[in-house]
C-alpha cells in the first residue's frame, strides 16, 4: 500500500510540474505586465529600468524557479482587473463551483446506480428500454442546450425556477459561503446542478449497465446461482462491487470533464463560480488570473484522480499486491 | 475453379461480412431511419451554397428591419424567411445551412486527424514495443486523465487572448479541428494497439515477415484490417463528441466566431434573445444539432451491436 | 428408486433464425451414493447436461422438454425459489476453472459463509466453524487464515480445493463436477480427483463426473454415459464400456487412447468431426465417421436400447447381437 501511495504522489507532482510549466509559459507570453504597471506613457529607459526590476530580463530558467517560488507560497500574482492576489479571488469564487459541482455529482451517484442496475438486470423490459432510449438522447444533447432548455422551460415559460445567480446563500467558514442553507439556495441550485449532471448522468447508466451485463455474464456469478444464492445478493453484492472497479476508474476521469461543464453551465446560469470568472478573465485578457485558474484546475484534477486511484485500491483486493510486487 | 483470386479468403470474407452488416442494417428501422436522416442532413449541409435564399456571410445584404422575424408558421412570420431571422436580420434556414456544413465538416475533420494520430502510434507501439510502447501507452494515460473539453477550452483561450480575436476568427475553423483533433488520439491508439499485438502472435504475420514483407507493409495491409471494425464503431461515436465539442466551444465565444456561424455560435447568439421571446434563433439551429448528433449516436450503437467488437477498456 | 432420474430431456438454444437442440431426448439414472461419468468431445453436450440437472442453462437455451426428478420432484418444473432450495444444498457443482469460479472481490470466507446462510437458519460464526471444518477436510493447511483471503492470494489447486469445500458444505446428496481438473496443473490432477473420490466415498455422496478423459473415468466411476452429438449413445457399467465398448464410436475413443497404441505408431484418431449442432445429418449422428455405417445407418435414427447391463444405440450393434442371439438358439 504504501508503494502505491508513493508511486501516486509521485505521478502527482509530475503532473504539476508540467501544469506549472505550461501555465507559466502563458504568463511569459500573455499580455504585458509592464502596461498593466505603468500604461504606455512611460519612456523606453524607465520601461527597461523596470523590466530588470521586476526580473523580466533574467534567464528563463530563474523566472520559472522564481514563478515557482512563488506559487508554492500562495503567491500567484494580481489580478490585473480585481487588484487582488488571484488566488485569493480564485478562492472565493471556489466553493460555488464545488457546491455545483458536489450537487450535480449527488444526481449522478444517486440515480445512475439503480439505473444502470435495474436496465442490465432487466435488459427486455419496457421501462429498460425506455431509460436506454431516453439516455442515447440525453448523450446527444451538449449542456448547455439543456441549461437553456430548463431556463427555457423552468424559468421563462413556467416560472417556477430562477434561472441566473446563486440566491440566498448563508457563510459557512472563510469566504465559503453555501446554497444547502436555504430553500432559495436550493432552488438556485436545481436547475445548474441537473444540466451539469445531464451529460454525465446517461453516461454513466450506459457503463453501469454494460459492465454489469458483461459481469453477470461471468462463471462467478453463474457459480453464486449454482449454490443457491439468493438474486438480490447476486446482483448487490456478487455483481455490483465489480461492476463498479471499473466505473470507479472511469469516473475519476470523467470529473475532469464535469469542471469543464462548469464553464459552460455557469455561463447559461451565470453561476459566480470559477468557470464563469475564467471567461471573464480571458475575455480581459487578465493573465494571472488566468493562470491561477490552470493551476488551480490542474490541482483539483491531480487531487480527485489520485483520490479515486487510491480508493479503487482500496475497493479493488487484487491491487495492492499487484502493484506492490511491480 | 477458373478464376481462383474470386475464391480468394479475403475477399469472400469481406463479402459474407457485407452482406451480414447490410442485412442487420435493414433488419433495423432505427437504423434505417438514422441513417436517412443523417444522409438528408448531409446533402443539405453539402449543398448549402444552392439551397441557401441567401449568403449568411455577406452582412450587407442582411436588413435590420428584419431583424428577429419568428418563423414563417407564427402568425407573424414572413414568408421570405422559413425560420425567420437572428438580431441581425440574417435568414435563419441559410444560417443553419452553413452553420450545420461547418458543424461536420469540423466534426469529420476532427475526427479524421485523431484516427490518423491514434491509428498511426498505436501500430508503431503495437509493432514496434519495448520501451516506445510503454512511452507512448503512459503519454495516452496522461492525455486521457485530461478532459478534452477542458484542454480545448484552455488552449482556445489563451490563443485567443494572445492574438485577439481577428486573427483567432480567421483561423478558427483550423483552430478547431486540431484541437479537438489532437486531443482524443488515445481511444485510437489503444484499440488499434490491442489489435496489432494480438495479430503479431498469429502465424500468417510471422510468415509475411519470412517473405521479407517491411514492416509497413505487414501493418498496413495485414493488421490494420484486422481493427476496422473497432476503429469504424469508436469514429461514430467521436464524431458525434467532435460536433458536440465544437458547439459547446463555439457557445462559449471561443470556437466560430457569430460572423461565420456554426450552430453552436447560432445558439449562442440567440440566447441572449430567449427572454425577450425569440426562441426560434436559439431553438431551430438546436433541434439541428441534437437530432444530427443523436442520429450518429444511433448508427454508432446499432454498429456496435452489430460489430461487436472489442474495444480497449481502460 | 434412484436419486435422480432424466427422462426424454431436451435443450434447446433459440438462436438468431433457428432454434438448434443441443440435448436430444436423454434418459440416464444416478442412484444414491453411485458415481457416474458423462465422456464425449467437446461440444457433444456434456456441460450442458451437467447445468441443466439443476435448471441452470443460461439464455439463449432453454429446457423445452422432459423430466429431471430428484428424489421425485421434477426440477424442469420447478419454481426459481423451490430451485433455490435444492441448488448448492442437496446438489452441488463444481465449476471447471477455479481460477474464475471464485468471486474476486469477496474474501472465501465470504464465499463459505454466504452458502451455509443462503440455507441454513445460523450465526455467522457458526457458519465460519463449519466452513474451518471442511477446509480441513479438503486439507486446506492453517484454514481460519485461508476464511480472510481473497481468491487471488491463492493457487489453482488451492482454489479448486476450497470449491470441492464448498460443495461439501451443506452435505449434499449429488455433486456434479464439470472438467474439475482441465485447468489446473498436471501434477495436481490426480490429487484432485483423488480428493474428491474419497469425499464421495467417505461421506456417501452421489457424483457426476463430467470429462473427456476415460482414464479417469475408469478410476472414479461405477458407471459411464458416453455423449455424443447432444445424444446419449452408450450407457453402462464402467468396467464393461472400457474393456467391451459396443458402439463404434466409444470404440474409435478408447482406440485412440495412448495405452492402446504401441511405441512408434500412429494414435488411432477417429477419423473427421462431430458435426456441429446446426447440421447434424438425418440418421445416426456418428454415421458420416462411422466405418460400419450401413444405408439404414443415415436415414434411420438409431434408439438406445438395453442388451445386458449396457444400453447402445447403434442399428449394426442391434444386428449383431440379433445374428448371435438366433445362433445360439439354433
Amino acid at each position: 500500500m504504501l508503494a502505491y501511495l508513493v508511486k501516486r504522489v509521485f505521478q502527482a507532482i509530475a503532473v504539476m510540474f508540467a501544469i506549472s510549466l505550461i501555465s507559466f509559459a502563458i504568463q511569459d507570453n500573455l499580455g504585458d505586465p509592464l502596461r498593466e504597471l505603468v500604461g504606455q506613457s512611460v519612456s523606453e529607459e524607465v520601461r527597461q529600468q523596470l523590466r530588470d526590476e521586476l526580473g523580466l530580463n533574467d534567464s528563463f530558467l530563474q523566472q520559472y524557479l522564481r514563478f515557482v517560488g512563488n506559487a508554492l507560497q500562495g503567491d500567484l500574482g494580481t489580478s490585473y482587473f480585481f487588484k487582488e492576489p488571484a488566488l485569493d479571488v480564485i478562492l472565493k469564487k471556489l466553493p460555488a463551483t464545488l457546491e455545483l459541482v458536489f450537487a450535480a455529482t449527488l444526481i449522478i451517484i444517486g440515480l445512475s446506480v439503480p439505473l444502470g442496475v435495474y436496465t442490465a438486470i432487466k435488459p427486455n423490459n419496457i421501462l429498460s428500454r425506455t431509460i436506454m432510449g431516453l439516455s442515447i438522447v440525453g448523450i446527444s444533447i451538449p449542456v448547455f442546450l439543456t441549461a437553456i432548455l430548463m431556463i427555457f422551460i423552468f424559468a421563462v415559460g413556467l416560472r417556477w425556477l430562477p434561472s441566473y445567480g446563486r440566491g440566498e446563500i448563508v457563510p459557512v467558514w472563510g469566504s465559503w459561503e453555501t446554497n444547502f442553507a436555504t430553500v432559495d439556495g436550493w432552488l438556485h441550485i436545481l436547475l445548474p446542478a441537473v444540466a451539469l449532471a445531464s451529460i454525465m448522468l446517461p453516461l454513466f447508466v450506459r457503463l453501469i449497465r454494460a459492465e454489469m451485463m458483461e459481469v453477470l455474464q461471468s462463471e462467478y456469478v453463474k457459480y453464486a446461482r449454482a449454490k443457491g444464492i439468493s438474486p438480490r445478493r447476486i446482483y448487490f453484492v456478487h455483481a455490483l462491487k465489480n461492476t463498479l472497479l471499473p466505473v470507479i476508474t472511469v469516473g475519476g476521469v470523467q470529473i475532469g470533464t464535469m469542471v469543464a461543464y462548469t464553464i459552460l453551465t455557469e455561463t447559461v446560469f451565470q453561476w459566480p463560480g470559477m468557470g464563469f470568472m475564467f471567461l471573464e478573465a480571458v475575455n480581459r485578457v487578465d493573465t494571472p488570473l488566468i493562470v491561477a485558474y490552470l493551476i488551480v484546475v490542474g490541482f483539483i484534477f491531480v487531487v480527485t484522480n489520485t483520490i479515486v486511484d487510491l480508493i479503487y485500491g482500496l475497493v479493488n483486493p487484487t491491487v495492492n499486491i499487484a502493484r506492490m510486487g511491480a | 475453379m477458373t478464376d481462383i483470386n474470386a475464391t480468394r479468403e479475403p475477399g469472400r470474407l469481406g463479402r459474407v461480412w457485407n452482406s451480414n452488416f447490410v442485412y442487420s442494417f435493414r433488419k433495423n428501422p432505427v437504423a434505417v431511419v438514422s441513417m436517412a436522416i443523417f444522409l438528408l442532413i448531409a446533402a443539405a449541409a453539402l449543398l448549402a451554397p444552392w439551397l441557401a435564399p441567401v449568403d449568411p456571410y455577406d452582412p450587407s445584404l442582411f436588413d435590420i428591419m428584419d431583424s428577429e422575424l419568428p418563423p414563417v408558421w407564427s402568425d407573424s412570420g414572413d414568408s421570405r424567411f422559413l425560420f425567420g431571422t437572428d438580431d441581425q436580420g440574417r435568414d435563419l434556414w441559410s444560417a443553419i445551412l452553413y452553420g450545420t456544413r461547418l458543424s461536420l465538416i469540423i466534426g469529420l475533420c476532427a475526427v479524421a486527424l485523431q484516427a490518423l494520430l491514434g491509428i498511426s502510434i498505436g501500430l508503431i507501439a503495437g509493432y514496434v514495443g519495448g520501451r516506445t510502447d510503454s512511452l507512448l501507452m503512459r503519454l495516452a494515460d496522461i492525455q486521457l486523465s485530461f478532459s478534452t473539453l477542458m484542454v480545448a477550452i484552455i488552449f482556445l483561450a489563451v490563443t485567443q487572448a494572445m492574438f485577439g480575436s481577428e486573427t483567432f476568427n480567421q483561423y478558427a475553423v483550423f483552430m478547431l479541428i486540431a484541437v479537438i483533433g489532437v486531443a482524443e488520439w488515445p481511444q485510437y491508439a489503444r484499440t488499434v494497439r490491442a489489435t496489432v499485438l494480438a495479430e503479431k502472435k498469429k502465424e500468417y504475420v510471422d510468415s509475411a515477415r519470412v517473405l521479407g514483407f517491411g514492416p509497413l507493409r505487414i501493418m498496413v495491409r495485414h493488421i490494420l484490417p484486422n481493427s476496422l471494425s473497432p476503429i469504424f464503431v469508436i469514429s461514430t461515436v467521436q464524431v458525434a463528441n467532435a460536433i458536440i465539442s465544437e458547439a459547446s466551444l463555439s457557445f462559449l465565444g471561443l470556437g466560430m466566431p457569430p460572423s461565420q456561424p456554426s450552430l453552436g455560435s447560432l445558439i449562442s447568439s440567440g440566447f441572449d434573445y430567449i427572454f425577450s421571446g425569440s426562441w426560434w434563433i436559439t431553438a431551430i439551429p438546436g433541434v439541428v444539432l441534437v437530432v444530427l448528433v443523436l442520429v450518429i449516436n444511433l448508427l454508432g450503437d446499432w454498429m456496435r451491436d452489430v460489430l461487436n467488437p472489442k474495444l480497449y477498456k481502460g | 428408486m434412484s436419486l435422480l432420474s432424466v427422462r426424454d430431456l431436451t435443450v434447446k438454444f433459440a438462436m438468431r433464425d433457428q432454434t438448434v437442440t443441443a440435448l436430444n431426448q436423454i434418459s440416464f439414472d444416478v442412484g444414491r451414493g453411485e458415481r457416474i461419468g458423462i465422456v464425449g468431445e467437446s461440444g457433444a453436450g456434456k456441460s450442458i447436461t451437467g447445468f441443466s440437472l439443476l435448471n441452470l442453462i443460461s439464455k439463449p437455451g432453454f429446457i423445452a422438454g422432459g423430466e429431471i426428478l430428484f428424489d421425485g420432484q421434477d426440477i424442469a418444473k420447478m419454481k426459481e425459489a423451490e430451485l433455490r432450495k435444492i441448488r448448492g444444498n442437496r446438489m452441488a457443482m463444481i465449476f471447471q476453472d477455479p481460477m474464475v469460479t471464485l468471486n474476486p472481490v469477496l474474501t472465501i470466507g465470504q464465499q463459505m459463509v454466504e452458502t451455509l446462510m443462503a440455507h441454513r437458519k445460523l450465526s455467522r460464526a457458526e457458519a465460519e466453524q463449519i466452513a474451518v471444518l471442511k477446509l480441513r477436510e479438503v486439507y486446506i493447511p492453517s484454514p481460519e487464515e485461508r476464511l480472510h483471503q481473497y481468491p487471488h492470494e491463492l493457487s489453482g489447486g488451492m482454489r479448486q480445493r476450497i470449491i470441492i469445500a464448498i460443495a461439501l458444505l451443506l452435505d449434499p446428496q449429488l455433486i456434479i463436477a464439470d472438467e474439475p481438473t482441465t485447468a489446473l496443473d498436471v501434477t495436481i490432477q490426480a490429487d484432485i480427483m483423488e480428493l474428491l473420490l474419497e469425499l464421495c466415498q467417505s461421506n456417501k455422496v452421489g457424483l457426476i463426473l463430467i470429462t473427456h478423459d476415460l482414464g479417469v473415468v475408469s478410476q472414479m466411476t461405477e458407471r459411464t454415459l458416453v455423449m455424443y452429438a447432444g445424444r446419449i449413445i452408450e450407457n453402462g457399467p464402467t468396467r464393461e464400456i472400457i474393456n467391451d465398448p459396443q458402439h463404434p464410436y466409444t470404440q474409435g475413443l478408447i482406440n485412440a487412447l495412448p495405452q492402446q497404441t504401441l511405441p512408434g505408431h500412429k494414435l488411432k484418431q477417429i477419423p473427421g468431426n462431430m458435426p456441429a449442432l446446426t447440421d447434424i445429418p438425418p440418421g445416426c449422428p456418428f454415421s458420416p465417421r462411422c466405418s460400419y455405417a450401413t444405408d439404414r445407418c443415415r436415414s434411420e435414427r438409431p434408439r438406445i436400447s438395453r442388451y445386458g447391463t449396457v444400453e447402445v444405440a447403434c442399428h449394426e450393434v442391434e444386428r449383431l447381437l440379433k445374428d448371435e442371439k438366433k445362433e445360439m438358439t439354433a
